[in-house]
């Protein structure tokens, strides 16, 4: 029997309120670096975005900076930056988040400004034809000018689901975010963005009592708004395979994104979490079962790489979700080839299981991960944000080491053995960029 | 109107306990304490300069594929086992190895680096998968535009001097042997001049006897190389590179700079922010949030080890090329001819000093900043007195560095873009040449 290396946990401290007005406040003391981690998390994300309006989630996200009922355009940033911080804010399938890290005497005005956006951002035409300016451009950055812009988050969904919440260009088309107005803006603030649909998370080098108080006395005075009754975006599993292709004009060589639906992250937790050590077992690092087969064995793909979520984000996605395969293939690659063998991997990991210390080793490397994401206080600032909105357990994050380690080589052969090409969804790209 | 709240009392910058010590074969090791989790950071700076380029690229893929003793998959594997990683890099100055682990793995993490400096095997079959990868990637760097931008401006910048080209050719890349390989590993990969930074739960004096015990032995020697100071960067017509096509067009600006220990280094920082170092810049409110020219500009003094620069980079919508250009040149020149405000400059100092402090408020952050210093000959006692100087920095000495870094008529430009579209406007406001 091969010795488990014990998996260490943190034990960050852990204080929950509920405001008045029904914002919901996390706090984690840490005193072991003098700098402060703040997350303001929403309850609406890309999947909230009313139809004929693609990307008005993120591009809201970006209106949320020109200016708040006190603040200038501008302020903000100024405000975060000259107190010595920096910032920043983005938007996923499930939530929206702002945030801020700063030395630790700049905690009142990080409250002051995330307080101050949340009574209400000053929403006006010029800022809004800027901001669509801006976000055009981000998206020819990150999509359109680049090779495998957008894959797989945003080509892969369309294949996989048939509702709009869960289908569409989260990024958004340049008609739709053209098309967009203030009012969309006032009515969808209105909506989503209310006290009771909020999280608010601090960590790092502060006093309990004086940050409550701190807190109280900026949030406190926001009007209560309750929060928007969240719809289901539940579909139905696929019964039979889904493959679609694309040409893309930039890519030099072929890739493939397969996925398969997973258990609900959140109401069947213990079903779900095995899937997320099983994207480990198979993809991290040389001595995973995929790279080593795939990689280094037949040479058939240059990389691969397994994650839960479209965005790769295992504790901060709701229902209905996946767990996704990539794979960068070389020239003239055969992507049918790639998925055989992912299925005869599968397959065999199901009927044959582990090899001694395969599981053991994941876990604690995947242990190494979770301690380390949180070492910084914003990003357990974030992490806890999330988990309090989501399940109502900030202090899961102290857990989440120790959960891993407990995940069973019989739920991991279980998992695999799900993964089954007829519930499978798959985007190949063909490269179109050598001609 | 709600008042911003004041900033609590500055926390004095607190250097962590740390110990150091330069072993027999030459290896400085410098071991230092944060145990905020428990984990260990480690990263190993080996001097590279003038190694060829594509024999060094292979060799950073290929240094954790194989010794006499074990595989690829093996070394991989025992790594994990401790929740550790390791993988490395090079660049025109270093080769670097950095990772991670539990802190418990430490003398485990450091006997798989030992084996693999002293005995990487470069096996044949897995250097044929290494650089099939290598080039594979590289096929696809030569699509991305920010890549094929940074390529001509390093040419632009750096002439004839070992800067000038940092990507191998496929064609290179592929002509690499095993033989040269460890040709190469013999020649320069030893002690001599070498830095392994470790940081985490550790006591430092433990770590360095550690350190000692499992490095000790690594094979001293190898050879002193030293580059040319870079030259200075020539001012004159832009280069124009054509992509046909580009929704988007890469600008980059040139500009001369100082090194971290020169007198004007803390006001030429200060003067960089100012213009485009962080969000808050006059360059990012003008074409970003004012304009809507652009998503990411950015500017930054790069510090490498034969000479330093800014390099100012934006990716601009190609119909307003030549106007962001235009104001490109236009807030380089006000801040080469005009004086900053003083409260603009307070600003950005706090910024300056902020950052610092987040910097180091992390196991991965503080590991990655006294591994650069170190390359240069810096200790963390560095910081304090970069902060003082930052913080004594006066809006005449600012406005100098303005004065002597930014003039626009010192600039070297790049832009690549949609030359039939964009050449124009620019001829407009320079003269251009085609690359």
């Amino acid at each position: 029997m091969a010795r488990r290396p014990k998996i260490p946990a943190t034990k960050y401290p852990v204080e929950r309120r509920t405001l008045d007005n029904g914002l919901r406040v996390v706090l984690a003391p840490d005193r072991s670096a003098p700098v402060i981690g703040v997350a303001v998390v929403y309850d609406v994300g890309i999947r909230s975005e009313p139809e004929g309006r693609t990307g008005f989630a993120h591009l809201f996200e970006h209106l949320m900076f020109q200016g708040s009922e006190n603040l200038e355009k501008l302020a903000h940033f100024r405000h975060v930056q000259g107190s010595g911080g920096t910032f920043n804010g983005s938007t996923h399938l499930d939530y929206t988040d702002y945030y801020e890290t700063l030395p630790a005497n700049a905690l009142e005005r990080a409250l002051f400004l995330e307080a101050d956006r949340m009574r209400g951002p000053r929403l006006t035409e010029e800022n809004l034809r800027n901001q669509v300016d801006v976000v055009k451009e981000e998206i020819r950055v990150n999509v359109l000018s680049q090779p495998y812009g957008g894959f797989p988050w945003l080509k892969l969904p369309p294949v996989m689901f048939d509702t709009f919440p869960n289908a569409h260009d989260g990024y958004g088309s340049f008609d739709d975010l053209e098309s967009a107005t203030v009012a969309d803006a006032a009515e969808f603030f209105k909506r989503y963005y209310a006290s009771g649909n909020a999280v608010l998370a601090v960590a790092g080098d502060l006093d309990l009592a004086e940050t409550m108080e701190m807190v109280e006395r900026h949030f406190g005075d926001v009007p209560a708004r309750p929060a928007p009754e969240r719809p289901t975006f539940a579909e139905p599993d696929l019964t039979s395979e889904r493959r679609e292709s694309y040409t893309d004009p930039l890519a030099p060589l072929p890739a493939v994104a397969a996925a398969w639906r997973v258990p609900d992250p959140i109401n069947d937790y213990a079903a779900y979490l095995p899937y997320v050590v099983l994207a480990e077992v198979l993809t991290d690092g040389e001595a995973s079962r995929l790279v080593e087969r795939l990689v280094l064995r037949d040479r058939i793909v240059t990389s691969v790489a397994g994650y839960m979520g479209f965005m790769g984000e295992p504790w901060e996605v709701r229902d209905p979700t996946a767990l996704l395969l990539q794979a960068h293939l070389p020239p003239g690659g055969d992507v049918d080839k790639v998925l055989r063998t992912v299925d005869e991997e599968l397959d065999r990991l199901a009927t044959e299981g582990l090899a001694e210390s395969e599981l053991a080793r994941t876990q604690a490397r995947m242990a190494t991960h979770l301690l380390r994401d949180t070492d910084a206080a914003l990003g357990r600032a974030l992490r806890m944000a999330v988990l309090e909105q989501q399940r109502g357990t900030p202090e899961l994050l102290n857990d989440l080491p120790r959960l891993v380690g407990e995940v069973t080589e019989e739920q991991i052969r279980k998992a695999a053995a799900a993964l089954v090409p007829q519930r499978r969804a798959t985007i190949e790209v063909v490269a179109g960029g050598n001609q | 109107m709600k008042a911003l709240p004041d900033l609590g009392p500055t926390r004095k910058l607190k250097l962590p306990k740390e110990a150091e010590r330069t072993l027999h074969n030459g290896l400085t090791v410098i071991a230092i304490r944060r145990p905020a989790v428990p984990l260990v950071e480690v990263r190993l700076r080996v001097p590279f300069a003038r190694a060829n380029l594509a024999r060094a690229a292979v060799l950073s893929q290929t240094l954790f594929s194989g010794t006499a003793d074990m595989s690829t998959v093996e070394i991989a594997a025992e790594l994990q086992k401790v929740g550790g990683g390791l993988s490395a890099g090079v660049d025109p100055d270093r080769l670097m190895v950095s990772g991670n682990g539990l802190v418990t793995g430490l003398d485990r993490i450091l006997e798989l680096l030992g084996d693999v400096l002293g005995g990487a095997a470069y096996p044949s079959d897995e250097v044929a998968t290494e650089r099939d990868r290598l080039a594979d990637r590289i096929q696809v760097a030569q699509r991305q535009p920010a890549h094929l931008a940074r390529v001509a401006l390093l040419t632009r910048m750096y002439g004839k001097h070992p800067y000038a080209v940092q990507t191998p050719e496929v064609s290179q890349v592929q002509a690499v042997r095993p033989a040269q390989l460890r040709a190469l590993h013999a020649e320069r990969l030893h002690p001599a001049g070498a830095t392994l930074v470790l940081v985490g739960d550790i006591t430092p004096e433990r770590a360095l006897d550690t350190a000692e015990r499992v490095l000790g032995t690594w094979n001293g020697g190898g050879k002193h190389v030293e580059l040319p100071r870079t030259p200075a960067i020539e001012p004159g017509p832009l280069t124009l590179v054509d992509r046909p096509g580009s929704v988007q067009s890469s600008m980059r600006v040139a500009l001369p700079a100082v090194e971290r220990t020169h007198a004007d280094h803390a006001a030429l920082q200060l003067v960089n922010l100012l213009f485009g170092g962080y969000f808050s810049s006059r360059w990012t409110e003008n074409i970003r949030e004012d304009k809507g020219y652009t998503y990411g500009p950015h500017s930054v003094i790069e510090h490498n080890v034969a000479g330093s620069s800014f390099v100012a980079a934006a990716e601009v919508a190609t119909e307003v090329t030549g106007p962001a250009l235009l104001e490109t040149i236009y807030e380089l020149g006000r801040l080469a001819t005009l004086p900053p405000k003083a409260e603009e400059l307070e600003q950005a100092r706090q910024y300056a000093l902020g950052t610092l402090q987040l910097g180091m408020s992390t196991q991965a952050g503080l590991a990655t900043l006294a591994s650069t210093y170190a390359g240069f000959g810096l200790r963390l006692d560095y910081l304090p007195q970069y902060a003082a100087k930052l913080a004594a920095a006066t809006l005449d000495e600012v406005a100098a560095a303005g004065a002597k870094y930014l003039a626009p008529a010192n600039m070297a430009t790049i832009v690549l873009g949609d030359a039939e579209r964009v050449e124009g406007p620019l001829r407009a406001l320079t003269a251009v040449e085609r690359a």
